[in-house]
């Protein structure tokens, strides 16, 4: 992996996930600018997934390949679901969830980088 | 008559995200697991497929309303605290049989713990989102 742009992806989602708590401790709803920040890691979350394949196919081989992709794959998962999940009822916890959902990010982001340096499980 | 249990509402949304973030965390591994070295360790990965399954129907359990899932939630959270507590006292006593890891070994660790809190605090909020108690 390029661990510059992991690092890049796991701070920028614990910063809207910090975003996101301060937002529901303040009683707001998930707003607009929250939701373009998620929409940003999402993008980046599809960036790493090209970087991934892109890595794959020039020969790299992660410590397991099936748990890399399950990162991969996974991590795309989590935003778009915490979203519509949050979207549902609007309210301060839900600006809540996708704090939750952004914190998931730096977690799965973190477990990719090890298993891409050799890790096993 | 049904009554309208709110796990899902206020707080409860916040509690329905970590359990599906759980949820996806346990079946991606026990499906990897058993996908590709079930022989390894088939009680450890099985008990692993076991903490998914859990994860799932508490997930949506709690995100469902009405006296029926209400019910499977505190089936669910239940058997979730009992199986973290088992397994991981278990897997402290008899380390060589649990050398491969599942969600619950050693009370979650491996989640920084929040596989042995969360079925706590899921009991607690259910016991919250009860019903009335003269609707009981």
């Amino acid at each position: 992996m390029i661990f510059g742009f992991a690092v890049t992806v796991a701070v920028a989602a614990t910063l809207v996930a910090l975003w996101s708590f301060v937002q529901s401790a303040r009683n707001r709803l998930p707003d607009n600018p929250l939701l373009v920040a998620l929409a940003v890691l999402e993008l980046l979350l599809v960036v790493q997934l090209v970087i991934g394949i892109v890595l794959l196919a020039g020969g790299d081989r992660p410590g397991s390949l099936a748990t890399y992709l399950a990162y991969l794959i996974g991590s795309l998962v989590v935003l778009p679901v915490g979203a519509a999940w949050a979207l549902a009822e609007r309210s301060r916890s839900s600006t809540a969830v996708l704090g939750i959902a952004c914190l998931a990010i730096p977690v799965m982001v973190l477990r990719l980088n090890e298993v891409w340096s050799g890790a096993t499980a | 008559m049904e009554q309208q249990r709110r796990t899902a509402s206020g707080p409860g949304r916040v509690l329905v995200a970590v359990y599906a973030i759980f949820a996806l965390a346990a079946t991606s591994r026990a499906g990897v697991q058993i996908g590709t070295k079930f022989h390894e360790a088939p009680l450890a990965y099985l008990l692993s497929a076991f903490a998914a399954v859990v994860y799932i129907v508490a997930t949506v359990a709690l995100a469902r309303r009405g006296d029926g899932w209400w019910r499977v939630a505190l089936v669910a959270c239940s058997i979730e605290l009992l199986g973290v507590l088992t397994i991981g006292t278990l897997s402290l006593v008899d380390a060589a049989a649990f050398r491969h890891p599942t969600v619950w070994s050693v009370y979650g660790e491996g989640y920084l713990f929040i596989p042995l809190v969360l079925p706590v605090i899921g009991l607690y909020w259910l016991r919250k989102s009860a019903p009335a108690k003269i609707a009981a």
